[in-house]
């Protein structure tokens, strides 16, 4: 017999499901199986704000073949739980609509198409109320934060701030973004001897099932949580499939039988989460020398209706807003206020991107009032080891500043002409933007440790080894590296390692696939099970006469009397303290580091932007599978150039008003530049195998460094998102620019 | 609407018969329900993602806009046709190799077009900016939300030069 090859950790090994998926085999939710099964459609409001004072059933329709639950109809209590319990899963006769699509009835019918036309038949009686969506008249400030360091009060601020021989200042707005995940949101729900069964695309199965607990009136074992193979996600299947999958289940419930409900494309826009709109006020003092003596920052975010979870995307926007630079005293504050507006919620890089955007153009701009060039400046005052973030944390290891600017520096190459002319014969200009950043991987401060997520290795009777999470792979690469992990560490061939579809009858909570967590402390986790389980096992072989044996054939031998288990719990590493009351200490076990350089060109006809180059340099600590890092690398690039120059939501009288894909368009092929991705590897001692998040730190920078390139092309600065040809056409004719992107 | 008919089809090379269909049922609808060919997937249902792209007599349609009423007597090809058994399309395996798929949602229609382009010989196997940007001009009414598109690229160039070189 041949020796058994294992890839090592580092090695571009195709996905575990690639096959299934290039040949259409992967089932997705629509795809299941359900005979029987019906389908639901949702009633929703097309009111802002008011009083639903009733729900009336036209009698036109024939409403013996369907079945319609309302907020009456929730076995527990009606509310999705998360943070606070402060929004319904269905709007109760009496209580406040607080958004546009709101959900208020759900029908199940036979078919899809039925279910769909008995909606417009379901009449809610709303007493309209005045509405508001401007954040500046929000009553409601649902968080906020303060960071201070370096002073005690705002006079110590302000005394500070006053000795600055210059000021950098701008007023900041990015814009709301959709994740348009390509499988749009989708949940089945069956009941059957008193407990919930729901399937579906989701990231987080716990998350659905501490929802459900409560709103189906169920214990733990009461309700069992699937993920099917979910068609993208992005933070959008984040918290938004507990709404669903509620709805799911209560109609379920009442119509007994299995109920299906996929969402249009149209609806998945209009009523789920997305990224949160920010309006960000910075200020920099700077010294004689060009260096920073104080940052001033102001952050709001429109949060929308209900909470979700809008303090921690605040949270996470606070902590990187100062950004990766060195300054002693720095005061933060970030407000997020509700409105009228559908939730705001989870998206790619969670509040991070929206104060990246300001911090960058300030750097851009102080760069340029120092006469600097734009990547020195950043190599002079960029975070090293040894310095402090805004919150105090001492940087240790892992902080790849110099390589990510070094490898941006090496293959910069000259930056393009200024002037030229394009492919259709107009007049273009081109321009050249950078940008430096960070991203926290894993949780904020004592997240981590409060959720305590777990894994478990299991060598199964069968003789195989099963990785049990509740991560799920959306797209990621989760169940490729942790087949890679397992292997590797337990030296056994990848067919012998099958990670477990997520459960919550099967596997143990590791945590949200979120915050970039999923490989620096899921992936740990599974490595140190693995590592724990070949212990014991070869201890077992040396007491049965095994020992000297391959490791393969002693796991043979002892499947044969039964399964064995080792599960481990995340451990912080020693020295991370945050303070959650004062906002300072550890903010994160660690960073990434990334570096962005664009060149675009403006065509001075259309007034549109087209990306020419975009090189970005990331540390991800260590790649575990690099070619499954660069997809994530590219993708998230993407995802901020698209929402640089043409994604944008568009909200009316508080409805998305853009709400499908031939309006709210997202870069195609051909939008697309040739992305150039440089992998940097600076190891953190913690993660497994020197590995640190990858997920979300690409969608951080790329913003700003197009927004510099275009002010570079243009002469003029571009400070609020997206930048559109109209954005463009108005800056170029100095019309006074939106910047605070208020109708 | 309330007419309906039976439309005979050939589906990856098998005839088949649909009766009593309404001639409005989208061929998409026929492929995943009637069909049971889940492979082709529906992304946005109005012909902007692309997730739902077949061919039919070599050409690649929406299916979501493709009433199944047009394709009477026509010949439509679905990612289930890619495959000869085991054995995968150079561009499937290319997808595969170059880590094309991330959550593959958009796949199964991005390599129906893409095998169709390959077969044909109307991409280019020059891993060049012209080849490359031929890729992304026919590849353009296909949208994936995960991959910012470079790998697939990458895995299209590469499965047409395997194809060239036989």
């Amino acid at each position: 017999m041949d020796p058994v090859v294992v890839p090592p950790v580092g090695a571009s090994v195709p996905r575990v499901d690639g096959v299934a998926k290039v040949t259409g085999r992967a089932r997705y939710l629509d795809d299941l199986d359900a005979p029987g099964a019906w389908h639901g459609a949702t009633v929703r409001s097309k009111v802002p704000y008011g009083v639903l004072e009733g729900i009336d059933l036209d009698p036109a329709f024939d409403w013996s073949q369907v079945v319609v639950a309302t907020a009456a109809d929730i076995p527990g209590k009606n509310t999705i739980y998360l943070i606070e319990e402060d929004q319904p899963a269905l709007v109760a006769i009496g209580a406040h609509v607080m958004h546009v699509d709101e959900a208020i009835a759900i029908v199940a019918a036979p078919t899809r198409k039925l279910a769909f036309e008995a909606i417009k038949y379901v009449k809610p009686r709303i007493k309209a109320l005045a509405p508001n969506f401007d954040v500046t008249k929000s009553e409601k400030t649902f968080k906020q934060f303060l960071i201070r360091k370096g002073h005690e009060t705002d006079a110590d601020f302000d005394a500070v701030f006053a000795k600055a021989a210059r000021v950098i200042e701008g007023d900041y707005y990015t814009s709301p973004q959709e994740q348009m995940y390509i499988e749009p949101q989708a949940m089945m729900a069956e009941w059957a001897d008193g407990r919930a069964y729901i399937v579906g695309s989701m990231q987080c199965p716990y998350y659905v099932h501490k929802a459900m607990k409560p709103l189906l009136g169920v214990d733990g074992n009461g309700v069992v949580i699937t993920q099917s193979v979910t068609g993208g996600g992005f933070g959008g299947k984040e918290e938004y499939p507990s709404m669903l999958a509620a709805h799911c289940a209560v109609v379920a419930h009442k119509a007994k039988r299995a109920v299906k409900m996929t969402y249009d494309r149209d609806e998945d826009i209009a009523a789920t989460t997305k990224r949160h709109p920010a309006w960000t006020r910075h200020r920099m003092a700077i010294d004689e020398r060009g260096d920073i003596l104080a940052i001033d920052i102001d952050c709001v975010m429109d949060g929308g209706a209900y909470l979700t979870l809008s303090p921690v995307v605040l949270s996470r926007g606070v902590l990187h807003a100062a950004g990766p630079y060195k300054c002693a005293t720095t005061r933060v504050r970030g407000r997020v206020m509700q409105t009228n507006h559908p939730p705001h919620g989870a998206f790619r890089g969670f509040g991070a991107p929206q104060t990246t955007f300001p911090y960058e153009r300030q750097m851009q701009k102080l760069a340029l009032a120092l006469g600097e060039e734009p990547l020195a400046l950043r190599k002079r005052l960029a975070l090293r080891a040894g310095d402090t973030t805004s919150t105090g944390q001492l940087l240790g290891e892992s902080v790849g500043t110099d390589q990510v600017l070094a490898a941006i520096e090496s293959c910069a190459g000259s930056a393009p002409a200024r002037d030229g002319v394009g492919p259709t014969g107009a007049p273009i200009k081109r321009g050249r933007g950078v940008c430096f950043y960070f991203h926290g991987a894993g949780f904020t401060g004592s997240g981590e440790q409060r959720l305590a997520g777990k894994a478990t290795i299991a060598l199964t009777t069968d003789g195989r080894f099963e990785v049990r999470s509740s991560s799920t792979d959306i797209g990621q690469g989760a169940i490729t590296m942790f087949t890679q992990i397992c292997a590797a560490t337990l030296d056994v061939p990848h067919d012998l390692v099958v990670v477990v579809d997520p459960s919550t009858a099967l596997v143990p909570d590791s945590g949200p696939t979120v915050a970039s967590r999923t490989c620096m402390v899921v992936g740990g986790l599974v490595q140190q099970a693995s590592l724990a389980l070949k212990k014991t096992l070869l201890a077992w072989g040396e007491e049965n006469g095994l020992g000297g044996k391959p490791f393969v054939d002693i796991a043979k031998a002892r499947a044969a009397h039964g399964e064995v288990t080792d599960t481990k719990q995340y451990v912080p590493p020693p020295g991370i303290h945050f303070d959650d009351a004062t906002y300072t200490g550890a903010a994160y076990p660690c960073y990434g580091w990334g570096a962005c350089l664009v060149d675009v060109s403006v065509d001075l006809d259309t007034y549109e932007v087209t990306i020419d180059r975009c090189v970005q340099a990331i540390d991800v600590g260590k790649a575990i599978n690099p070619s499954v890092v660069k997809g994530q690398i590219e993708g998230g690039t993407l995802q901020a150039l698209g929402w640089a120059v043409l994604e944008n939501v568009i909200y009316k009288d508080g409805r998305v008003a853009n709400a499908n894909m031939t309006n709210c368009i997202v870069p195609t092929f051909a939008d697309a530049p040739e992305l150039e991705t440089i992998i940097v590897e600076c190891p953190y001692p913690f993660g497994p195998n020197g590995a640190k998040g990858v997920g979300e730190i690409p969608m951080d920078g790329p913003a700003a460094a197009v927004a510099n390139a275009v002010e570079n092309a243009l002469g003029v600065p571009f400070d609020a998102l997206p930048i559109s040809p109209e954005a463009v056409r108005s800056a170029i004719r100095g019309e006074a620019s939106n910047t605070w992107g208020v109708s | 609407m309330g007419c309906f008919v039976k439309v005979t089809l050939e589906v990856n090379g098998a005839p088949h018969t649909i009766d009593d269909v309404s001639p409005w049922k989208r061929l998409l609808d026929v492929l995943r329900e009637d069909l049971r060919l889940t492979g082709t997937k529906e992304g946005c249902g109005e012909g902007e993602c692309g997730a739902c792209t077949v061919m039919m007599d070599g050409e690649a349609v929406n299916s979501c806009l493709i009433a199944v009423g047009q394709c009477h007597e026509r010949s439509v090809v679905t990612v289930e046709g890619l495959a000869r058994g085991e054995l995968l399309h150079a561009v499937q395996k290319a997808l595969v190799r170059c880590g094309g798929a991330q959550c593959g949602i958009c796949t199964p229609g991005i390599a129906v077009c893409a095998a169709h382009l390959i077969d044909h010989r109307l991409i280019d196997d020059r891993d060049d900016n012209a080849a490359r940007a031929k890729v992304r001009e026919l590849l353009a009414g296909n949208i994936c939300r995960c991959t910012g598109y470079q790998l697939i690229v990458d895995a299209v160039i590469e499965a047409a030069r395997e194809v060239a070189a036989k």
